[in-house]
């Protein structure tokens, strides 16, 4: 079996899990845990990616410029990576995260959308910087429309592109018939990320590598934004026993998450990601990951009930990055069962 | 009545098109000349009104002396090409593309005799044009140290243009929250929403004050909403201003009129008709010999 490259992002997505209140301190120790495990990439910075410090997503501790810094300090061997969303960052602070060490950029668009990656996947590519596109909530296009816009990315020069499963939406079938369709169609690799809203995270990303697939996504313990994504030392013991070519250590790996991550998780007081019924109903309702934290506390503000909150999310299509839809949903929820703002 | 004044659109693309409708609603001008630089369906449309066209750029255009006002929808390349012939013919230029050589104007904020003097006024973007009314309306009356706005359009609504520079569109909204808006720190994110049927044009509003009184908030925003609205009439409230610490959030919602471009594009609809209302006021001025 080919080789297969695992990107760690338990500094990035799994900061949802910590609500983005990792210090320079933290990421040191993780990434250099992780580095001494064999992982691959490593992705650091605020959970909705370069600038998604603000109200609406909430406010980083630490600047993320310091954090991916602090990362790329330590590493021996690791690539690190930052996410973009076009719509969220400018090219001003890629240009910066490049300076800080960040040699990896994942531009991240809505999976019908890719064609507002064009100008990040140029400039990046003419910075020099490794550019994996990364297509989400994969759920809500059918395959034919994933491999059109699969294919736009790789016509700006991306040298990667994933189904992003945000939603943790889809099943380990539907997983397999996406990305043997990519491979099918593209030249370059094609990667695989999971939520794990549906008990699928694992499942799915076997299913991806057994389909081609030769990038996929982890965080240890499971951090991750929903219910959490596949958990790194999991899919490196799950793609190992499958016959993969995984560079990263088991043992070392499980140590990364049990001896380093998860004590520093726990010494911040933040749970770690569960499956309970709002992530399952992420899942099942196809709704992107990170509402999940931002729906409680506006269900909360509005005393509303998550899951109905969660549910309208999803009727309504709101897609990656729309946090700013829940305080309606919760206004409206509310005023409409006759409760004041 | 005073003789209209002339004006011409550069650019006849779907911005250029709606414009082209709206401004045959105008009292203050009319247009008359469409500048493409290829066949399309907007000088086709420009040709079925009787107006003169042309597809070989702005130099026909340029030796029409009666022309004062002219609208450049294209984009921030070709308009810094244009700005300085326009400039040398003695034309107005209301630019609708991010080269941002003049001011940003938007119209319920910072129309002022200063604006009125000068040859080139930028439109700003359309998330500016929907967002900065409103930090500035909390920004005189509570301080805004630091705004934020989200505003979600229809993928259906967003062009080429806007596809292909979102980092501009970011950067320059950002920078209008200050500039316009009065906020001390701003930051501007856009989302491209897919869902069918499509989505009318929505902003989140957010506004850390160092005034946090609702009442006093309410009234100054509640003065701009009725000036937005007398040049886009479906600028109204989603949720109405609520204050939760020191932020204030409101949500605004857009609808277009649905001249050229389906009412979901209130996007585009609302630098349009921000553009016609600026080029109303230059055009009053000169009819009154004032320019």
């Amino acid at each position: 079996m080919s080789k297969v490259y695992i990107t760690d992002t338990s500094l990035r997505d799994g900061s949802h899990s910590v609500s983005h209140q990792y210090t320079s301190a933290d990421v040191a120790k993780v990434a250099a845990a992780l580095d001494d495990a064999g992982v691959d990439i490593i992705e650091v910075n605020h959970g909705d990616g370069l600038g998604g410090a603000s109200l609406t997503y909430g406010f980083s501790l630490e600047n993320e410029l310091d954090l991916v810094q602090a990362a790329a300090r330590v590493v021996k061997k690791a690539k690190i990576a930052v996410l973009l969303v076009p719509g969220i960052a400018t090219l001003d602070l890629l240009e910066e995260a490049q300076r800080r060490g960040a040699s990896v950029v994942r531009v991240a668009t809505h999976v019908t959308e890719a064609d507002v990656s064009e100008e990040y996947i140029k400039a990046a590519k003419k910075m020099g910087m490794f550019v994996v596109g990364f297509l989400m909530m994969a759920h809500m296009a059918d395959t034919a429309k994933l491999v059109e816009q699969a294919l736009i990315m790789e016509s700006y020069g991306a040298d990667v592109v994933y189904a992003t499963d945000s939603a943790g939406a889809l099943l380990p079938d539907q997983v397999g018939e996406r990305v043997a369709a990519l491979k099918a169609a593209l030249k370059i690799p094609v990667g695989h990320h999971a939520h794990d809203n549906l008990g699928c995270a694992v499942a799915n990303s076997l299913a991806a590598v057994k389909a081609g697939a030769t990038y996929i996504d982890g965080s240890l313990g499971g951090m991750g934004a929903g219910a959490g994504n596949a958990a790194t030392e999991m899919l490196v013991g799950a793609l190992k026993k499958s016959g993969a070519d995984v560079a990263a250590d088991l043992f070392r790996t499980m140590d990364a998450a049990e001896k380093v991550l998860l004590p520093l998780v726990a010494a911040k007081g933040k749970p770690l990601p569960r499956h309970d019924s709002n992530s399952l109903i992420m899942g099942y309702a196809g709704v992107y990951s990170s509402f999940m934290l931002h729906a409680k506390k506006g269900a909360e503000r509005f005393g509303v009930d998550v899951r109905d909150v969660l549910i309208e999310l999803g009727k309504r299509k709101a897609v990656g990055g729309q946090e700013d839809w829940i305080i309606q949903v919760a206004y409206d929820l509310a005023k409409a069962a006759g409760k004041p703002a | 009545m005073a003789q209209k004044i002339k004006a011409a659109i550069i650019g006849p693309g779907n911005i250029g098109t709606d414009l082209l409708v709206k401004l045959r609603r105008s009292p203050f001008l009319e247009v008359a000349y469409v500048v493409g630089v290829k066949e399309s369906p907007g000088i086709e449309i420009a040709k079925g009104f009787g107006i003169p066209t042309t597809i070989k750029g702005i130099d026909e255009m340029l030796a029409v002396d009666d022309i004062r006002i002219v609208f450049d929808a294209t984009g921030a390349g070709p308009h810094l090409i244009h700005a300085p012939r326009l400039r040398a013919a003695g034309k107005i230029a209301i630019d609708l593309t991010p080269a941002a050589i003049g001011p940003y104007v938007v119209p319920s904020v910072n129309l002022s005799e200063e604006i009125f003097k000068l040859d080139n006024v930028n439109m700003v973007t359309c998330a500016g044009q929907a967002t900065s009314p409103i930090v500035y309306a909390i920004n005189r009356a509570a301080d805004v140290y630091y705004a934020e706005v989200v505003s979600s359009i229809s993928s259906r609504s967003a062009g080429p243009g806007t596809r292909q520079n979102l980092n501009e569109f970011i950067e320059t909204t950002t920078k209008a929250l200050k500039v316009i808006g009065g906020a001390d720190k701003s930051k501007a994110i856009i989302v491209l929403n897919p869902a069918e049927p499509p989505i009318l044009m929505r902003n989140t509003i957010l506004c850390r004050v160092r005034r946090p009184d609702l009442a006093t908030i309410r009234t100054s925003i509640d003065l701009i909403l009725a000036d937005v609205k007398t040049y886009v009439p479906g600028y109204r409230f989603l949720v109405e201003p609520i204050l939760q610490g020191d932020t204030v959030t409101t949500v605004i919602e857009v609808e277009g009129l649905g001249d050229f471009l389906p009412k979901h594009t209130g996007n585009l609809d609302i630098i349009n008709a921000a553009a016609v209302a600026v080029a109303e006021k230059f055009a009053q001025r000169i009819q009154e010999g004032k320019r």
